[in-house]
């Protein structure tokens, strides 16, 4: 068991679309991967399949050594695995409170599956003050998701994957709604991952944050890993300029599609 | 501090705004009744009728509150009331055993709620379209085997009589019922897991299925959980009547929607008023009497339950938007 996860010649598709075609990837203890890649090339529904959103066709996949059987894996099974998942901010539900928010799929209840809302506001509390620094700004655990900001939400979402102290926390594009404060704070709270002994999935546009953060880089192309790169063998500039050229080509091979299309 | 002190003042005076005007709507609906026919309205006798009538509707708006609460809809609980009936009254005749004819006529309302979760889940048809189907589709199944011809069922000589058709006192035992399914619904809404679920599926389904929870299963125990309502309010309806007809149920569906949106519970999901649904019930179970009583013909029913839908539902709306 050298890996986190191990994903060997994993397919995907939705409804007649592949989305993923034959990936192989892996994460390590310990390590940061920053997935890099355009709208629709894959990325999403790689890390939706390592967190138990969706299953997968063909292939294999490995947690902490432990074969996964797609038809049995669920989100359940993920966060029992300590995995963790981020998603931009639409994992929270609006009009519930903040601390339903935190609890939700892992509630604290009785044996009869009554909440403890004592407990669960208590918890909550402390993680608005400890994990996400929230100091009377009118925001308490009765607060309604919809009555927060964007970066607040994301904070939310953070804490949430902090307080359940996970192995492999995967984070969806943090940083898109985000102030370049916030974002400091997130990168710092991928370092916090990494300085505990932690590994982290981090997906993003923006090569420049995920850059330092990293210890290596997956580049996807159309449902296909294209490129890997370590961080200390490669420069920011370097690795623009990489994807650039995916992109590019990529543009390029779809233009070619629709002149054959279309002639 | 004060900041945080006068944000959670503000929020909570319009969380309770929306129930403040429930209350005042109610009141001044009995008021108007009690000017208008005082003779009928400032005794007991209408009030007793009211809670041995009123809880066979409010059992069914009960259950669609949690079905709202999730974001759809069952327009099919009023076929399944008669079928429940049918089948109640059908097996007592034929066996004689009360509990049998309980078990029978739940299951059928379970059976029902499955079907209506597959429909809308696996085979991910809306639950508008689904249960519109399963409404003609029930109504007309127990309309074939019961040749459409009432049943008349000696129920008053069985103990059972008492629990459900009685009175304890002065109270009709259909309301206690009615209380008692209205506090464990709320405590399974707000306190349960079950509960949170269902107003984060109708929240927002995606969060919810991305925080793994079971969206398809807790999508048909909710529709399960309306089959037995409704099967429910057809056995009650059965022993009041002490007969069961084919036409039961009908007429049920606009009031029983019109109860829950009075109470304050919304079609866009996630959010929902079991207490609202309760004094809703009450309010929209009490027109037709009212009206009657006051002298004015049966149409004005109608146009007054459309008022009073138009009002709360924009009372609610409001208070709502303000922040």
């Amino acid at each position: 068991m050298d890996k986190l996860v191990e994903m060997k010649n994993i397919y995907k598709s939705f409804d007649g679309v592949v989305a993923l075609k034959g990936i192989n990837f892996e994460v390590g203890f310990n390590e940061v991967v920053g997935v890099l890649g355009d709208n629709g090339a894959g990325k999403s529904t790689l890390i939706k399949i390592i967190s138990g959103v969706h299953s997968f066709d063909e292939g294999e996949m490995y947690i902490k050594g432990v074969k996964i059987n797609p038809k049995k894996y669920s989100v359940k099974m993920a966060h029992n695995l300590g995995i963790e998942t981020v998603y931009q901010e639409k994992a929270l539900a609006d009009k519930q409170t903040l601390w339903r928010n935190i609890f939700i799929g892992r509630q604290i209840t009785n044996k009869l599956g009554f909440l403890n809302i004592k407990k669960e506001k208590e918890e909550t509390d402390k993680i608005m003050h400890v994990l996400m620094g929230f100091r009377g700004i009118g925001v308490n655990a009765d607060s309604a998701i919809k009555t927060l900001s964007g970066g607040e939400r994301e904070g939310v979402a953070i804490s949430r994957a902090m307080y359940f102290e996970a192995d492999l926390v995967i984070l969806d594009e943090p940083t898109m709604a985000l102030s370049l404060q916030e974002v400091k704070k997130v990168l710092k709270f991928i370092q916090n991952i990494k300085d505990k002994g932690k590994s982290c999935i981090y997906i993003s546009h923006n090569i420049a944050n995920i850059h330092p953060v990293s210890d290596r880089f997956v580049a996807i192309d159309r449902g296909k890993i294209v490129g890997t790169y370590n961080r200390k063998d490669i420069s920011l500039e370097e690795l623009s300029e990489e994807l650039i050229k995916y992109t590019k080509s990529s543009i390029q091979i779809n233009q070619d599609e629709r002149i054959l299309q279309n002639g | 501090m004060d900041n945080e002190e006068k944000n959670s003042k503000l929020k909570k005076s319009s969380q309770y705004k929306s129930q403040i005007a429930l209350l005042i709507m109610t009141v001044s609906v009995f008021g108007l009744f009690m000017i208008t026919s005082p003779e009928v309205f400032f005794k007991g006798r209408i009030y007793q009728a009211f809670l041995s009538t009123v809880p066979i509707m409010g059992l069914m708006a009960l259950g669609l509150t949690f079905v709202l609460a999730m974001g759809e809809i069952d327009l099919s609980f009023p076929s399944t009331m008669a079928l429940s009936g049918f089948i109640f009254t059908s097996t007592f005749q034929a066996t004689g055993s009360v509990t049998l004819a309980l078990i029978y006529s739940l299951l059928s309302g379970v059976i029902v709620g499955f079907i209506n979760g597959i429909l809308v889940t696996s085979i991910g048809i809306p639950s508008i379209v689904a249960t519109l189907g399963m409404q003609f589709l029930i109504r007309g199944f127990s309309n074939i085997i019961s040749n459409g011809l009432a049943k008349t069922v000696a129920l008053d000589k069985t103990i059972s009589y008492k629990i459900f058709a009685e009175k304890l006192g002065v109270i009709p035992v259909q309301s206690i019922w009615f209380i008692g399914i209205t506090i464990f619904f709320y405590f399974l809404l707000f306190r349960h897991k079950f509960g949170e679920h269902v107003l984060f599926i109708g929240d927002n389904q995606e969060a919810a299925k991305m925080m793994g929870v079971n969206v398809n299963r807790v999508k048909i125990m909710v529709f399960i959980l309306m089959g037995i309502m409704a099967s429910f309010a057809g056995i009650l309806s059965c022993y009041r009547m002490r007969t069961w007809w084919p036409t039961m149920g009908e007429g049920y569906i606009m009031m029983v929607m019109a109860a829950a949106f009075v109470g304050g519970t919304s079609m866009f999901g996630g959010e929902a008023s079991i207490e609202g649904t309760f004094i809703g019930s009450f309010v929209i179970g009490s027109l037709e009497a009212g009206i009657v009583a006051a002298g004015l013909s049966g149409f004005w029913t109608q146009f007054v339950c459309g008022v009073l839908i138009i009002a709360s539902v924009t009372i609610h709306t409001l208070a709502k938007r303000r922040k």
